[in-house]
């Protein structure tokens, strides 16, 4: 099983979501954060008075998969989610040990 | 049988009905002299002067339901100002974690001065006619009822008249918490808020409109031009403000840590709703439905845009982008300086102020705040100080006989006319009213120190003001 975090531009979500389900993706987890790479931020100007905003809106996907399926999954991502600029954001793999169900406490890929 | 029964009797009421027409037309002629003399001598049958009485008490109900119509929605138009117009705009200029103080710190205010005009301050501002201060003619509202105060508004019910002024003296003490947000104790502004109400709004309010007052433009020693309240508002509560923030000193992490507003969307709509209810303030202030209600009207109309497309311009220029937050500050500052005008110029002159306070209060509040590194939190100073002042002064530059000869048919009112010494007039007004806004203000705060305590501990307004003052949060999103 392999984790899959994505880190990837607000706008750019929407499209992203559709590719994963084409391919069959059937669970995620988004979560709205804010943060910056080498993008850095924008300033914004209130009465005169400027002030740098260094982290950016960003939304994280964040989804576990059986090892066939992450693949996939990772070139749905790149061809969505890129846009060719700075800022576009990050994928993220990891190995996870185990996956339990709560609900019935079925355990291992089966529960994905 | 039946029908010359029918007859007689209509022949019967014919004649009644014929016999005091006959006799009215009999005595016309008997008194040929008095139809060619005046229509109301007293030479005139009974029952024309009485007609004509009549007629008169009519024609004057009439104008008086129609100028007591237009003074109620007006009354309910400035209070409109203040809640929701004035929450909303400083509302949406704090951090969220303030957010409900400084709505609350208006929303005391709207209760507060109620009251205290209900006992003494209707009396203070308006009773008598004395120089400086009104007297207690009119403590707890006696003798104010239906019957016009002739020396005011002539027209409508002195309740009206009463009412809508008090709209005034609860926005005049609200602007100054823009000064103040997210660092002052919510008991030490309630008791300065009132100390300043009897000791700064009434007297000044009473010198510049109070019948008697030394700046009265109808009679006063300094005549001073202020149809709206560019002084009595917006000069003492700016200044006001100026004192209470270098007073209370800057907030903690500024200007380092940025502050910037928590919803500019909260503040556009609160600065449209004060654009609306500006009109009650501004075209009220002609006390009647009438050619000077309309002039004003239109003057600040013209005026607010003027100023928000000034303040734009330079900070499109100067900064590169027009924010709506500059947009709409400028609206502010032109509604703010076209108030002591409205009433004596034309819609080009009108233009011109706003234009030049768009100007200028962008460049006090981008330039001159940065210079003195005071915190005045959401420019009350820089918006109804400045605004306030250089409005004052242009009135006496652009104030027309054309448009309200104040001073008499055919004599001059301002600089245009002829008259350039009513710029020295309008100094000293805007003169007094800084004057008494500085010593007024840092005597209050002293005061209010020593009783109350004036700003919050640190860790408090860390917190925000929300939580610790009010025990609540204006968001509750999760909920």
């Amino acid at each position: 099983m392999m984790k899959i975090e994505a880190i990837i531009q607000p706008s750019r979500l929407e499209s992203v979501k559709e590719a994963l389900l084409e391919i069959g993706i059937e669970g995620m987890t988004v979560t709205e954060v804010r943060g910056h790479g080498r993008q850095k931020g924008h300033t914004e100007v209130y009465r005169g008075r400027e002030y740098t905003v260094d982290l950016l809106p960003k939304i994280k996907l964040e989804m576990v998969l059986a090892d066939g399926l992450a693949n996939r999954a990772v070139e749905a991502i790149l061809k969505t989610a890129k846009t060719g600029k700075i800022g576009d954001g990050k994928i993220f793999l990891s190995r996870i040990e185990e996956a339990i169900r709560i609900r019935n406490e079925e355990r291992g890929e089966g529960v994905l | 049988m039946k029908r010359t029964g029918v007859m007689c009797c209509c022949v019967v009421i014919l004649v009644l009905t014929a016999f005091p027409l006959l006799a009215r037309q009999a005595s016309v002629p008997a008194t040929p002299s008095a139809s060619t003399a005046s229509a109301a001598s007293p030479e005139l049958p009974k029952t024309v002067t009485e007609k004509l009485n009549q007629l008169e008490q009519k024609a004057a109900a009439a104008q008086s339901s129609a100028d007591n119509a237009w003074m109620l929605v007006c009354a309910a138009l400035v209070l409109l100002m203040t809640g929701p117009g004035l929450t909303l705009f400083y509302g949406g200029l704090v951090r969220q974690k303030n957010v409900l103080a400084i709505m609350m710190q208006s929303f005391a205010l709207m209760l507060l001065i109620t009251v205290l005009w209900a006992l003494v301050g209707y009396s203070l501002c308006f009773g008598g006619n004395g120089p400086v201060i009104g007297n207690f003619e009119h403590a707890f509202l006696r003798g104010v009822g239906a019957t016009p105060n002739a020396d005011y508004a002539g027209t409508i019910p002195q309740t009206t008249f009463m009412i809508y002024q008090l709209m005034f003296a609860i926005i005049t003490p609200a602007l100054i918490t823009g000064a103040t947000a997210e660092r002052m104790k919510f008991s030490g502004t309630v008791l300065f808020m009132t100390l300043w109400f009897l000791v700064v709004y009434a007297p000044m309010a009473h010198m510049v409109w109070g019948k008697g007052g030394f700046l009265n433009a109808a009679g006063g020693r300094f005549q001073t031009l202020d149809f709206a309240g560019g002084t009595v508002v917006h000069v003492t509560s700016g200044v006001s403000a100026l004192v209470c923030a270098l007073y209370l000193g800057k907030r903690v992490g500024y200007p380092r840590q940025p502050m910037p507003p928590h919803s500019l969307v909260l503040s556009f709509t609160g600065a449209c709703l004060l654009w609306v209810g500006w009109f009650g303030f501004n075209a009220g202030s002609a006390l009647a439905s009438n050619g000077l209600a309309s002039s004003a009207f239109v003057a600040t109309q013209f005026g607010a845009a003027a100023a928000a497309l000034g303040w734009s311009l330079a900070e499109w220029l100067k900064h590169g982008r027009p924010s709506a937050l500059g947009a709409i500050s400028g609206a502010v500052a032109g509604l703010v300086a076209i108030t002591p005008a409205a009433g004596f110029v034309g819609p080009m002159p009108a233009l011109a102020i706003g234009f030049a306070a768009g100007l200028f209060c962008f460049w006090m509040v981008t330039r001159i705040k940065g210079i003195f590194r005071y915190d005045d939190a959401l420019d009350a100073f820089g918006v109804h100080g400045a605004g306030g002042t250089i409005g004052a002064l242009l009135t006496g530059v652009f104030a027309q006989a054309a448009i309200n000869p104040i001073f008499g048919e055919g004599k001059a009112v301002g600089g245009l006319d002829g008259r350039w010494w009513q710029v020295g007039n309008q100094l000293v007004g805007v003169l007094f009213a800084w004057s008494i806004a500085l010593l007024g203000t840092i005597v209050i705060l002293k005061l209010v120190d020593l009783l109350t305590g004036v700003r919050v501990p640190e860790e408090q307004e860390v917190a925000g003001l929300d939580i610790t003052l009010h025990g609540e949060e204006g968001y509750n999103l999760e909920s």
